[in-house]
């Protein structure tokens, strides 16, 4: 009755998130993605882990160093893990990720600035007291 | 968009068979397989979670720095810990890859494996995980002690949740592929579960960033 084969797109100009553009059988291809995934990761959390306790470069740039790896980190797990690509079939996954982006972006920079702002102007009301 | 509706409504592959002509009919392209709609979908339900998260995030740190004259990040947290944790979770994501092309395959060796080994490494990291709450929780630093704190257990907690509930989807999958095969309908779950899974990591690589190396560094 049901097939397992939906995998191939019917007209070959899209695919689901997850599925990668190889043939089904191809296991070696698939496995060989997820290494190179893997070492990089592997690699961009040791520098994390390093950087963070390092005494070996400028302290200020330490946190900006985090959020760039860990950036890098996110980029190599939607590349080599869930197989989101600049592809044309896959303008879908990558236009709902962008829109997820910019929300993530809005709530978490507008939620700093604003409560940054509340913090600067706030009357210090306990400060006298305690 | 008519492509997205004419699939929505199939049943099984007989009638997708029996109605394509008419989609063709419609709009002049066949309808997309079933397998990108859901791929599709579940995509969209896993931005909204990570939306979700960023709402957490941000309360985290907008208070990340408020302990109430309470322990900080920088006494609490242990990172050889973390580390562990992290490496648990990154190869998870590895062997949860592995198990997804072995379905794709048909291999049970690669699948049930990749399967297994996933789950024993998300159970390590939820073990870790707890073990690392039950010791604040003791010394004092519950989700009680400060804001910061609430913030912590927060934002932790949900992602532990979610690899909790993760481990019991993993747990079905390797029962539905036993008892009904590598169907077309099972595959779809198989692979909305290595998406989700996939994305648990994505959100650990946030939190051992801005909660615990921010915490114990900065």
């Amino acid at each position: 009755m049901s097939s397992t084969d939906d995998y191939q797109p019917l007209r070959g100009d899209d695919h689901a998130p997850g599925d990668e553009p190889v043939g089904r059988h191809e296991i070696a291809e698939g496995v060989v993605g997820y290494l190179v995934g893997l070492g990089l990761a592997i690699l961009l959390t040791a520098v994390s882990f390093f950087i963070a306790g390092t005494s070996l470069v400028w302290h200020p740039s330490i946190p900006i160093a985090l959020v760039v790896l860990a950036i890098a980190q996110i980029g190599v797990h939607l590349v080599f893990f869930l197989h989101i690509t600049t592809g044309p079939d896959n303008v879908n996954n990558i236009l709902a990720l962008a829109f997820g982006v910019l929300i993530v972006f809005l709530i978490m920079v507008g939620s700093l600035w604003i409560m940054y702002n509340m913090n600067q102007n706030m009357a210090p009301m306990a400060m006298p007291m305690g | 968009m008519t492509a997205f509706q004419a699939g929505a409504d199939y049943g099984d592959g007989r009638r997708e068979e029996a109605r394509r002509p008419a989609a063709i009919a419609l709009d002049h392209s066949d309808p997309a397989s079933k397998r990108i709609i859901v791929g599709y979908g579940f995509w969209i339900f896993l931005l909204s979670d990570i939306i979700m998260f960023s709402a957490f995030f941000a309360t985290y740190a907008v208070l990340s720095g408020e302990t109430a004259g309470g322990p900080s990040g920088r006494d609490l947290f242990d990172l050889h810990n973390v580390a562990i944790e992290t490496a648990c979770l990154l190869l998870s994501s590895f062997t949860c890859g592995l198990a997804a092309i072995g379905a794709r395959a048909h291999n049970g060796l690669m699948y049930y494996g990749g399967m297994a080994a996933t789950c024993v490494l998300g159970l390590g990291f939820l073990a870790i995980e707890i073990r690392e709450f039950v010791g604040l929780v003791a010394q004092g630093a519950g989700p009680t002690r400060s804001a910061f704190l609430s913030a912590f257990f927060t934002l932790v907690g949900c992602h532990g949740v979610h690899v909790t509930l993760g481990i019991l989807w993993l747990l079905t999958m390797i029962a539905q592929v036993f008892a009904k095969g590598y169907r077309a309908d099972i595959l779809r779950r198989v692979l909305c579960f290595a998406l989700f899974w996939h994305t648990l990591d994505i959100i650990w690589v946030a939190i051992f960033t801005v909660v615990y190396l921010f915490g114990a560094g900065a």
